[in-house]
C-alpha cells in the first residue's frame, strides 16, 4: 500500500472546495487556467497535424486546411484560441505573483477580471487578423 | 518497517533531499516567460505575414527565423504542456495504474508531436 503513491486507496474526503465556495473571481480565473491549459493540449495537436500537412505537400495542406475551415472546427480553433490568450494573459499574471507583486485583493481581483476579458478580446482579434485583414 | 534490511540512516539519507525539488518549479516558468514571446511572435507573424494558401505559408516557414521560431516555439510548448499536464494526472488520477498509464502517455504524445513537427519544419525548410 505505501508503494502505490500518497493519495492511492486513499479514503479521505478529496478537497469540496466547489460544493462549499461560491464562486468568486481568483477562483475562477484559478480553475480556468488549469482548464485552458488541459484544452491546449488539443491545440498543440492541431498546430503539429497542421504543420505536418503542410509538409505532405499541397494535396494534403488544402484537404486539412478545408477540414479545419468547416463550422464545427472553426468552433473549436475559437475556444483554443481563446484558452490560448487566456492561458497566456493569465500565466503573465502568475509569473507576477511569482516575482511577490499583485497579491493584494482588489489588485488580483481586478487583474483576474482583466485576464478573462484578454481571453475573450484576443481571440476576437486574432479571429478578426485572420479572416478580415 | 522494523523489519527492513536498511539501515535507518539509509532510509533517513533515501528521504532526504536530492537536491532537485525545485527543478519542475522552475522549468514550468522558465518554459512560460519563452512562451509569452514565442506565441504572440508566431501567431503576429503568420497572420501578417501570409494569407494561409499553401504557398504563402511555404514561403514564410523557408526563411530561417521562421522555421526556427516555429521549431522553437513547439518544443518549448510541448515542454510547458508534459509540465503541467502531469500536474493535473498527480492531483486528480490516484489509481495506481491509470496514474501510471497516464503519465506515460503525456511523455509520449509531447514526444511524439515534437518529433512530427520538428521532422516537418525540417522538410519544408530545406525545401524536400
Amino acid at each position: 500500500m505505501s508503494m502505490a503513491g500518497p493519495q492511492a486507496h486513499d479514503k479521505r474526503p478529496l478537497s469540496p472546495h466547489l460544493q462549499v465556495w461560491r464562486w468568486h473571481v481568483t477562483m475562477a480565473t484559478s480553475i480556468f487556467h488549469r482548464a485552458s491549459g488541459v484544452a491546449l493540449y488539443l491545440g498543440a495537436i492541431v498546430l503539429t497535424t497542421w504543420v505536418m500537412a503542410l509538409a505532405s505537400g499541397p494535396e494534403a495542406y488544402g484537404a486539412y486546411m478545408a477540414f479545419l475551415m468547416s463550422p464545427l472546427c472553426l468552433l473549436v480553433l475559437f475556444g483554443i484560441t481563446a484558452a490560448a490568450c487566456y492561458h497566456l494573459a493569465n500565466g503573465i499574471r502568475h509569473l507576477a505573483w511569482d516575482a511577490g507583486k499583485g497579491f493584494d485583493p482588489k489588485v488580483s481581483t481586478a487583474t483576474g477580471w482583466a485576464t478573462i476579458i484578454a481571453g475573450a478580446v484576443g481571440a476576437v482579434l486574432v479571429f478578426a487578423l485572420a479572416f478580415l485583414a | 518497517m522494523t523489519h527492513s534490511l536498511r539501515t535507518p540512516l539509509s532510509r533517513a539519507r533515501g528521504l532526504g533531499s536530492a537536491k532537485h525539488g525545485v527543478g519542475h518549479f522552475i522549468q514550468q516558468r522558465a518554459t512560460a516567460i519563452f512562451l509569452t514571446v514565442l506565441l504572440p511572435w508566431f501567431a503576429l507573424s503568420i497572420l501578417l505575414g501570409t494569407d494561409g494558401s499553401y504557398d504563402s505559408v511555404i514561403g514564410w516557414m523557408k526563411h530561417p527565423l521562421n522555421a526556427a521560431g516555429t521549431a522553437l516555439l513547439v518544443l518549448t510548448g510541448l515542454f510547458h504542456m508534459r509540465l503541467g499536464m502531469q500536474v493535473v494526472i498527480e492531483d486528480y488520477i490516484t489509481g495506481p495504474v491509470a496514474r501510471t498509464v497516464s503519465l506515460l502517455a503525456n511523455t509520449a504524445i509531447p514526444a511524439i508531436l515534437a518529433v512530427i513537427a520538428i521532422l516537418s519544419v525540417a522538410k519544408v525548410f530545406v525545401g524536400a
